[in-house]
């Protein structure tokens, strides 16, 4: 986009401030617009299998709806408890909101459409993920209230155990695909399977790995089943209790924005991203896009079909899947995918 | 542009440095530290160092300041008490600052006589022209430094292990233990016996 603006007669330096924030409001706001047309669908797939109708009434087919939540949401009155620590009371919000932002800033949408192509992507990825604890700590520590601060150290204790697994599986799959950037990892699946199937799921070694990812991609955003940290029989509302109108609101953009990037990426890593489903040409007529588009969606259905259909976890079993499942499952599967890789790859000399 | 961004991270980290000694509420002072741990990586960044870049955001800021703040926000710490023994500590304190502020002076002062040559501590390990900085210091780990590279590892896992044997504690009694797999394998026949027992005859249990 940098060339474009060069094109209207910039200087090259202004230019690149110029694209920078084009690409950022592009990225941005269609974003919104996803998250707030997503929550619509989610309430729709649950009302589905739950045999309910869902939002019907707010415009055609209640398609309107989250718009007139917003509204609602925007107008409501912030109320800040008296004893809450007020700074950082409403800068937890902030914070939730802004991280679940910045990662898009490396995710590539099709070839070459991507803010910021750096070869540590997927590094930038964890990083930026694992600052989302901030955000719920932060809140549940300011509200200076009982039940936020056991829904916060929940949540921290749960992103961080899940984190340490989802850091292996990077692993396994950098492992494959020999680099950090986003682009190339897609790159690296054109024609993974056997020669025709694009990604890495179609994979001995790799489709376990992706069930462990997708499970703990659940945990990370803090879905069904794992939604302890608003189990509402138990904490009310969790660290979101104290909050009202956009402070609320800024939780739950945050909120489904990181979920929709876990969806992404369990597109990117595991579905080839971009490139369609297998390698036949004619399906490279329609734009990497949509693929991109159409997978990240599958995506979103599963992880709303789980919420719809599964029950809730007891905290100390959510914890044993972490630590004592998924950890040294993962850890074999490093093991064993370097091992293979070995022996494939790099000639078996030890 | 580099340099805007430079004196920015730099002042920010510095600013951020100082908040976090003088926040009169320790949990602000941690978040401080954090936003200088932020700062640090995006000085990395500029130089080129994008992969400990990375590494310094998930392993300090993602992990050991989350367990910083958890044990600052949960330990109810007394300030007036932590004031007093301020004056206490003061020498101590400032001792460590001049120590660490003559090895600075040292240590770029030896860089700028051309004592020091960084990236190549003996001459061998020039970086690999044109790869990328996570390859670069993946190759120098694994072949030159690799005994150094084993010997933190073990010394990691030592310290894991010792922090296990140091807060495991057996269970009192086995109660309250399950077996989920045992939970999972369990079936409907095996829970409940259906009985016909006539009239006045009661049931074995």
């Amino acid at each position: 986009m940098t060339d474009f603006f060069i094109s209207l007669g910039m200087d090259p330096t202004w230019a690149f401030v110029v694209a920078t924030i084009a690409g950022i409001l592009l990225i941005a706001l269609p974003l919104m617009l996803a998250v707030a047309m997503i929550i619509y669908v989610d309430r729709k797939v649950w009302a589905a299998i739950n045999l309910r109708r869902g939002p019907n009434v707010v415009g055609p087919f209640g398609l309107l709806q989250s718009f007139a939540d917003g509204l609602k949401v925007f107008l409501q009155e912030t109320i800040i408890p008296s004893a809450a620590n007020k700074g950082i009371f409403i800068l937890a919000p902030i914070i939730t909101f802004t991280v679940a932002l910045l990662a898009w800033a490396v995710i590539p949408f099709d070839a070459g459409v991507v803010l910021a192509d750096i070869n540590v992507g997927l590094l930038y990825i964890l990083a930026i993920s694992s600052l989302g604890v901030y955000g719920v700590t932060m809140s549940g520590w300011a509200s200076n209230s009982k039940y936020p601060f056991f829904s916060a150290m929940r949540a921290a204790a749960q992103m961080i155990s899940y984190e340490v697994s989802i850091g292996f599986i990077l692993v396994c799959v950098v492992l494959y695909a020999g680099t950090f950037n986003l682009s190339d990892i897609v790159d690296a699946q054109k024609g993974h399977g056997l020669g025709f199937v694009n990604g890495y799921w179609f994979n001995v070694l790799l489709f376990p790995m992706w069930v462990v990812f997708f499970i703990s991609s659940l945990a990370e955003t803090q879905r069904v089943p794992f939604d302890l940290t608003e189990a509402e029989s138990e904490l009310v509302a969790g660290y979101q209790t104290e909050y009202s109108s956009m402070s609320f609101a800024l939780f739950w953009l945050g909120e489904y924005a990181n979920i929709l990037l876990m969806c992404s990426l369990n597109t990117l890593l595991f579905f080839g991203g971009w490139l369609p489903p297998v390698d036949w040409a004619p399906l490279y007529a329609v734009p990497g896009i949509i693929w991109f588009f159409a997978k990240t969606f599958f995506f979103f259905f599963m992880f709303s079909w789980v919420m719809a259909t599964v029950p809730r976890y007891r905290y100390d079993q959510l914890m044993r899947l972490g630590w004592k499942v998924f950890l040294p499952m993962s850890l074999l599967f490093v093991f064993l995918i370097s091992g293979w890789l070995m022996l494939t790859r790099y000639g078996g000399a030890a | 542009m580099t340099v805007f961004a430079f004196y920015l991270f730099a002042a920010l980290m510095i600013a951020s440095g100082a908040f976090t000694i003088f926040a009169r509420n320790p949990v602000h002072s941690v978040l401080w530290l954090i936003l200088a741990f932020f700062n640090a990586a995006g000085l990395m960044i500029i130089v080129g160092a994008e992969f400990l870049a990375m590494l310094l955001v998930v392993v300090y800021v993602g992990a050991v300041a989350v367990l910083f703040l958890f044990v600052v926000m949960m330990l109810n710490i007394d300030f007036a008490e932590m004031r007093a023994g301020f004056m206490k500590n003061a020498p101590l304190g400032v001792a460590i600052a001049v120590i660490l502020l003559a090895e600075l002076v040292l240590g770029i002062g030896a860089y700028r006589a051309g004592a020091l040559d960084l990236g190549t501590p003996d001459g061998s390990a020039t970086p690999l022209v044109g790869e990328s900085n996570t390859e670069n210091v993946g190759a120098l780990l694994y072949s030159d430094y690799l005994f150094l590279f084993e010997v933190a590892g073990i010394i990691l896992l030592v310290a894991m292990i010792g922090a296990i044997v140091l807060t495991h504690r057996a269970p009192a009694s086995p109660r309250g233990q399950q077996d989920i797999s045992k939970q999972v394998r369990r079936r409907p026949e095996e829970a409940t016996e259906m009985k016909q027992p006539g009239v006045g005859q009661g049931v074995d249990l």
